[in-house]
C-alpha cells in the first residue's frame, strides 16, 4: 500500500484548528446556558407550604435545620419544596437511544476504515 | 508472542514517537493511587449529594454501590488494558490502537472534558470554601470568591508545570488528610468513639425514604457516578511510572476499594445528620455535604478538620485533573490529532507544558461562568461516554490479540462479564441522566457528533498513517 505523507500545517491553519474546537466546546455547554434548555427541571408546586408542618418535617428534621441556622420555615421552603418532574414521553426516550446508539455505530463504522488503513500501513512492508 | 517487555526502561517517554526529549518514569504505585484517589475524593466531598436530591437517601445508596460496580468494572478492564498499553493518553492511546482513530480522538476529548471541567468544579467548592471560612470566622458580607478560584487553578498548573513527582507527591499527601479527615468524622459521630449523633430513622422517615419512588433510585444513578468518577485516569501516568504493570493495577485496585469505603461512609455519615432535602440541593443547601456534617457536630476541632478535608480533595481533584487533562490533550497534539505544537514536552521538567498553560484560561472560563451542576453533568457525561467506549474496546481487544499473543501486564477475571455488566450499567445511567438533564445529554452528543466529523473530514489529513501505531504488537488478528 501507498504510504500516506501528511502535509505540513501552518502555524496560521493550526491556530484555526484550535478556535473551532474550542467554539465547539464553549457552544456546546453556553448554548443550552443562553437558551434557558439547561439544567435540572427542578421546580416548586404552586401553593407549596411554608411551615415546617405544612412542608412535612419531623422534629428531628426541623431540628437539624435550626442547628443549621434556619428558623424560619420560608427561608427554605424553596430547597424543601422543590421536586424533579420525571414525566417523559416514549417519543422523547426513543430519539435519545436513537442517538446515542447513532452516535456509537458512526464512531466504530469510521473508525474501522481508518483503521485497516493504518494497520496495513504499519504492516504491509 | 511479541518480543516486548512490557517493564522495559526503554521505552522511556516519547521514544516511540522518534522525539528526543520524553516524560520521566519517576513514579511509584503510591502516585498512581495518589493520582486516582485525589482526583475522585473530592466527589465524597461535594457533588454526590445531587444524587439525593434526584432520589431520596436510600436511592443514593442504591446508586452508590451500583456505580461501585461501574467503576470496579472500568478499574478491571483499565488495569489489563493500560498494564499493556503503556502511555501517556490512557484510554485514548488504547482507543488508537485497538478501535481506530475517530474513536480515539473522541476519547481524547471525553478525557480532556471530563478533568477540565471537574477541575473547574473543584475550584467553584474552593472559592465556596473559603467564603463559608470568612462567614464562620465573622465577616459580613459577601466574600468575592473569583479571586481565590483564579488563585486554586494557577498554583496547581505552575506545579503541574514544574515537575510529575512533586505535583503527585503533593496529591499523596493532602489526599491521605481528605481521607484521614472523612474516617475520623465517621467514627466521632457514629459512636464507635463517642456518643453516635446519627438519626437516619427520623431523618428518613415516611415520604422522605423514597420520594420519587423506584423512578427516583433510576435517577439517582446520574449523580451516582460522581462517588467515584476520575478513577480511571489512573492510566494517564503510564508513561511516567516505573513500573506500568506493577503499578498500574496496584493503584488502580487499591484507588478502587478506597474510594468504595470513603463513598459509603460519607453516605452514612450524611443521611444520619442532614434532611435529604437540604443534603440533595448542592446549589442552595449542602454545597460540601461532608462539611455541612461537620458543622452540625458542633465541635470546632470536627468543622476545621472536614474544612481542612474539603480544601485538600479539591486541591488534589484539581491537582490530578490538570495532570490528566494535559497528558490526554498533549497525546492527542503528538499524534498531530490536534496541532502538533501541543506535543511538546519541557526540556528542563520532562512535562507536557504547554498543554498544561492552555487548559488553564479553559478551566477557568468555566469555573468562573458556569453553574455547579452544569459542570458536574458535563464532566459526568463525558466521562459516562468514555464507559460506554470501555467494554466496546475490552472485547475488540480480547479479539484482536488472543490471550497469549502478547505479554499483558495483568489479566482481568471473568472476562467477558465486567464488560457486560459495564455496558448495562452505562444504558441505566444515560436513562438516570436522561430524567432531568436530557438538554445536555442531546447537546454534548451533537458536539461529539459535529467535532467528529470536523476530525474525519478535516483534521485527520494532518496524520500519518503507520506512525499512530506505536506499541510493538503483531497483526491484529482479521486484519
Amino acid at each position: 500500500m501507498a504510504h500516506y505523507v501528511a502535509p505540513k500545517q501552518g502555524k496560521l491553519s493550526q491556530l484555526f484548528d484550535v478556535v473551532v474546537l474550542m467554539a465547539l466546546t464553549f457552544g456546546a455547554l453556553y448554548i443550552p446556558m443562553f437558551l434557558g434548555l439547561a439544567g435540572g427541571v427542578k421546580t416548586v408546586p404552586e401553593g407549596a407550604g411554608q411551615t415546617w408542618e405544612a412542608m412535612g418535617q419531623n422534629a428531628a428534621q426541623i431540628a437539624q435545620y435550626n442547628a443549621l441556622g434556619f428558623t424560619d420555615p420560608a427561608a427554605v421552603s424553596d430547597i424543601i419544596n422543590a421536586r424533579y418532574d420525571y414525566s417523559f414521553s416514549m417519543t422523547a426516550l426513543l430519539v435519545m437511544v436513537v442517538i446515542i446508539v447513532a452516535y456509537y455505530v458512526l464512531m466504530l463504522k469510521f473508525s474501522e476504515t481508518e483503521y485497516r488503513e493504518v494497520i496495513a500501513e504499519k504492516f504491509d512492508k | 508472542m511479541a518480543d516486548f517487555d512490557i517493564a522495559s526502561k526503554e521505552r522511556d517517554g516519547m521514544g516511540p514517537h522518534g522525539t528526543n526529549v520524553g516524560l520521566l518514569r519517576v513514579l511509584g504505585p503510591a502516585h498512581v493511587w495518589a493520582l486516582g484517589v485525589g482526583i475522585v475524593l473530592v466527589g465524597e466531598y461535594m457533588g454526590w449529594n445531587f444524587a439525593v436530591g434526584k432520589g431520596g437517601a436510600y436511592a443514593a445508596l442504591v446508586a452508590c454501590w451500583f456505580a461501585g460496580i461501574l467503576y470496579t468494572c472500568v478499574a478491571m478492564i483499565d488495569s489489563e488494558v493500560t498494564s499493556t498499553v503503556a502511555a501517556a493518553g490512557g484510554q485514548y492511546t488504547q482507543a488508537k490502537h485497538i478501535v481506530g482513530p475517530l474513536m480515539a480522538f473522541n476519547v481524547g476529548l471525553y478525557l480532556v472534558f471530563a478533568y477540565t471541567m471537574l477541575e473547574a468544579a473543584n475550584a467553584i467548592t474552593a472559592g465556596y470554601l473559603i467564603s463559608e471560612v470568612a462567614r464562620l470566622s465573622g465577616f459580613e458580607g459577601t466574600l468575592d470568591q473569583r479571586p481565590f478560584i483564579i488563585l486554586s487553578i494557577m498554583f496547581l498548573a505552575w506545579l503541574n508545570y514544574r515537575g510529575v513527582l512533586a505535583t503527585l507527591t503533593f496529591n499523596l499527601v493532602i489526599t491521605a488528610i481528605a481521607f484521614t479527615a472523612i474516617i475520623i468524622l465517621f467514627l466521632s459521630t457514629t459512636g464507635i468513639v463517642g456518643t453516635s449523633i446519627m438519626q437516619h430513622a427520623d431523618l428518613m422517615s415516611g415520604s422522605a425514604a423514597l420520594p420519587y419512588g423506584w423512578i427516583g433510585v433510576l435517577a439517582a444513578m446520574h449523580f451516582g457516578l460522581w462517588y467515584y468518577l476520575g478513577i480511571e485516569g489512573t492510566t494517564q501516568a503510564a508513561e511516567e511510572v516505573r513500573s506500568p504493570a506493577r503499578a498500574l493495577p496496584f493503584g488502580t485496585l487499591a484507588g478502587i476499594m478506597t474510594l468504595l469505603i470513603a463513598a459509603t461512609l460519607t453516605w452514612y455519615v450524611c443521611t444520619g445528620l442532614i434532611p435529604w432535602e437540604f443534603l440533595g440541593d448542592g446549589l442552595n443547601g449542602s454545597v460540601a455535604p461532608l462539611f455541612t456534617a461537620a458543622l452540625l457536630t458542633n465541635s470546632q476541632p470536627l468543622v476545621w478538620l472536614l474544612g481542612v478535608g474539603t480544601l485538600f480533595a479539591t486541591l488534589a481533584s484539581a491537582n490530578g485533573c490538570i495532570n490528566d487533562a494535559s497528558r490526554a490533550w498533549f497525546s492527542l497534539g503528538r499524534d498531530k490529532y490536534l496541532p502538533g505544537w501541543f506535543g511538546a514536552v519541557h526540556p528542563t521538567f520532562r512535562t507536557p507544558y504547554r498543554s498544561i498553560v492552555f487548559l488553564v484560561p479553559i478551566a477557568l472560563a468555566f469555573a468562573l461562568k458556569a453553574p455547579l451542576d452544569q459542570v458536574v453533568t458535563f464532566s459526568i457525561l463525558s466521562g459516562l461516554l468514555n464507559y460506554t467506549f470501555m467494554p466496546l474496546n475490552m472485547i475488540m481487544f480480547r479479539k484482536k490479540w488472543p490471550m497469549g499473543s502478547i505479554t499483558r501486564g495483568y489479566e482481568h477475571p471473568f472476562h467477558p462479564l465486567p464488560s457486560i455488566v459495564l455496558l448495562l450499567l452505562c444504558a441505566i445511567t444515560f436513562f438516570a441522566v436522561f430524567l432531568g438533564y436530557g438538554t445536555q445529554l442531546v447537546a454534548m452528543i451533537a458536539f461529539y457528533i459535529v467535532a467528529s466529523l470536523w476530525f474525519h473530514f478535516w483534521r485527520y489529513r494532518f496524520v500519518n498513517r503507520a506512525s499512530q501505531f506505536t506499541m510493538p504488537w503483531p497483526r491484529p488478528k482479521g486484519y
